[in-house]
């Protein structure tokens, strides 16, 4: 998150006063990148150049037209994030069985709502209000109101010119991505209501701790440097240190262990897990770029750039790993590769130049297959969560210690040049101190709520409902209706009703009773 | 009446049908099954687990005919069905007591017969 980026934005349009000068240098720069964002560009587009018609001689316009773009860049690179919620839904659908995926819909729909609620009534207000206690937690913008002329002091958000609303979205819908993240290893035989009672307080409190800490001028961002320009830490390492919590306490699925050797209970639709994958790559070009939370400096297409290609060597390194250990080209694995060098390159995504976004993405593919494969024989993580999202969040909040451009440290104004560029250690420190911070943090408090919630209604359903499958024990219906229910394409009546045979009374059948006194 | 029961490769199937059709087959049930022999399933990897699968799909063809023709059927079958390879599947005969064409209520061999071949997938 740039805090430099407003007076960029002051410097290039005090240099630049002719309008159409920006205008063009805005358009010429968007129609090179990448065609994903070409819907993005052009409403940004067309919202900046509105204002400057109308008002082509008002020296304000040119500002107006700045924060238009802004803005609308943002709200859709939130839009995008909020899109990834679609992905890890099909994900977490494909590595499940059919018995248990309507519950994960159901689970990705209601943890999104329970925590937009909670994160407006108070998490947003813990992460970037400004307090008394600055740098611990936040203190103000509690049920925060987003009308014209409302003001909310938000002191590491004030470098972007965007409205608060925009901030709150953008911000909300990382909090919801870390939130997803949590279940992935507790697919299968998790108790419903505890992704509701859970889902509450983290949203609330958990996420927006660590999210203060690196994104909202804590400590760790602000007086010790570290530096995840979209949250490796924040938003991945939190959500599968969570995971971890509550899979430690909620304990395999039944008959993953046997004789203390792992099983493989395979997901049922490797298609929907990769469109899972996909949709999430996708929304990753709104998750990193976005958090420039400024499209006139222009520096959210070379995120864009920077993303894409850690992703690329992530799925290749991962598939040249997972065949050179077992000779076969796992459909699974290519996808983790993907998504860990997702989760690596969000960290530096800010801070690095490509090359260096293809080695850590490239490590990051190579540490989740080697991840998945060793973490399978003690704990039975069904999409490979703790790899993809906690090792290669690990991985890449700490190459940013390593890759980090001294003039990319200074332009978004958190923290210095990598070990690579400087020669010292300085910055792989403060990024070792954050992680190490952020992983105990999340990992006492979830452990904590875990407990109370496993000692009060408890984590895990009956092992005659999970036998059953989640849809028809906990929801009372199948994902899949047609694949459990006696006739596929029926009807299915109410139990009291009686059967009904309309073909015997009215169009008695020729030949019928002959054959029924015979 | 007899019924032939097969157990039969699914890329086979059209060949199979094509038999029955051509001996004056009236019908054919086929249903997707799985089952062991001496084939001995397989391994798949999940995720880097290996994992053996004992159970094979195969088609199952059920189809009633009169009895006079169930020789000729059985043996077109079986080269029908062949590849050579283990695995090809069976054929059994089981003896049929009667056959009921339900929208009519006509009894006996009549209703497992066709005149004219139905071509059928052709």
């Amino acid at each position: 998150m740039g805090g430099e980026s407003l007076s960029g934005l002051s410097r290039d349009l005090s240099v630049q006063g002719d309008r159409k000068g920006t205008a063009t240098r805005v358009w010429k720069a968007l129609a090179k990148r990448k065609p994903v964002l070409a819907i993005a560009a052009g409403i940004a587009i067309v919202a900046a150049l509105v204002p400057m018609l109308v008002l082509a001689d008002d020296p304000t316009a040119t500002q107006a037209a700045g924060v238009a773009a802004d803005t609308v860049w943002v709200i859709v690179a939130a839009c995008f994030v909020m899109f990834m919620q679609a992905g890890f839904a099909m994900l977490e659908v494909g590595f499940s069985r059919m018995k248990n995926v309507g519950t994960v819909v159901a689970k990705v729909v209601t943890n999104l709502s329970v925590s937009s609620l909670a994160y407006w009534a108070v998490g947003f207000g813990f992460a970037f209000g400004a307090g008394g206690f600055f740098a611990f937690i936040g203190g103000s913008g509690f049920f925060p109101t987003f009308s014209p002329g409302s003001a909310l002091d938000l002191p590491a958000l004030s470098f972007s010119t965007v409205p608060a609303s925009a901030k709150w979205f953008f911000e909300f819908v990382f909090c919801a991505v870390s939130l997803a993240i949590v279940w992935g290893t507790m697919l299968e035989r998790t108790k419903f209501i505890v992704y509701i009672l859970f889902g509450i307080p983290f949203a609330a409190f958990i996420y927006p701790l660590i999210s203060h800490q690196l994104f909202g001028g804590g400590f760790l961002m602000a007086t010790l440097g570290s530096q995840d320009f979209a949250g490796s830490t924040v938003v991945h390492l939190t959500g599968a240190t969570a995971g971890l919590a509550g899979l430690l306490l909620l304990g395999p699925r039944i008959g993953k262990y046997e004789k203390g050797r792992p099983n493989a209970i395979p997901g049922h639709n490797m298609p929907l897990a990769q469109l899972g994958v996909l949709i999430l790559w996708f929304g990753w070009f709104g998750f990193n770029p976005g958090s420039t939370l400024n499209a006139t400096n222009l520096h959210f297409a070379d995120v864009v750039v920077v993303t894409n290609l850690a992703a690329a060597a992530g799925a290749v390194a991962a598939l040249a790993t997972i065949y050179l250990i077992t000779k076969t080209m796992d459909v699974g694995m290519i996808g983790n590769g993907a998504i860990a060098a997702l989760v690596a390159i969000t960290a530096p995504s800010g801070y690095v130049e490509p090359w260096a976004a293809i080695v850590i993405g490239a490590v990051a593919g190579v540490i989740v297959v080697g991840g998945v494969l060793a973490l399978d024989k003690y704990l039975d993580d069904p999409v490979g969560a703790l790899p993809a999202h906690g090792m290669a969040g690990i991985w890449g909040t700490l190459s940013c210690g390593l890759f980090t451009v001294p003039a990319l440290a200074k332009f978004n104004g958190v923290g210095q040049g990598g070990l690579f560029y400087t020669g010292s250690f300085h910055q792989l420190g403060a990024q070792a101190i954050a992680v190490t911070a952020s992983f105990v943090t999340v990992f006492m408090l979830s452990y904590a709520l875990f407990w109370i919630i496993k000692k009060t209604v408890g984590l895990r359903v009956s092992a005659r409902e999970e036998m059953d499958g989640l849809d028809i024990s906990e929801h009372g219906m199948w994902g899949y209706p047609e694949s459990f229910m006696p006739v596929p394409g029926g009807i299915y009546r109410p139990a009291d009703m009686p059967t009904v045979n309309p073909h015997l009374s009215s169009d008695p059948v020729p030949g019928h009773t002959e054959v029924a006194r015979a | 009446m007899k019924m032939v029961m097969a157990i039969i490769r699914h890329e086979r199937l059209q060949e199979v049908q094509d038999v029955l059709d051509e001996c004056g087959v009236s019908g054919v049930t086929v249903t997707e099954v799985k089952g062991c022999g001496a084939q001995r399933g397989y391994t798949e990897k999940y995720r880097g687990t290996a994992v053996h699968i004992s159970l094979i799909p195969r088609l199952k063809i059920e189809a009633v005919m009169r009895a006079e023709i169930v020789k000729t059927v059985v043996d077109k079958m079986a080269v029908a069905a062949r590849t050579g390879e283990v695995g090809d599947g069976k054929i059994f005969v089981i003896d049929i007591e009667d056959a009921v064409r339900i929208r009519t209520g006509e009894h006996g061999a009549e209703t497992v017969q066709h005149g004219q071949r139905a071509m059928w997938g052709h």
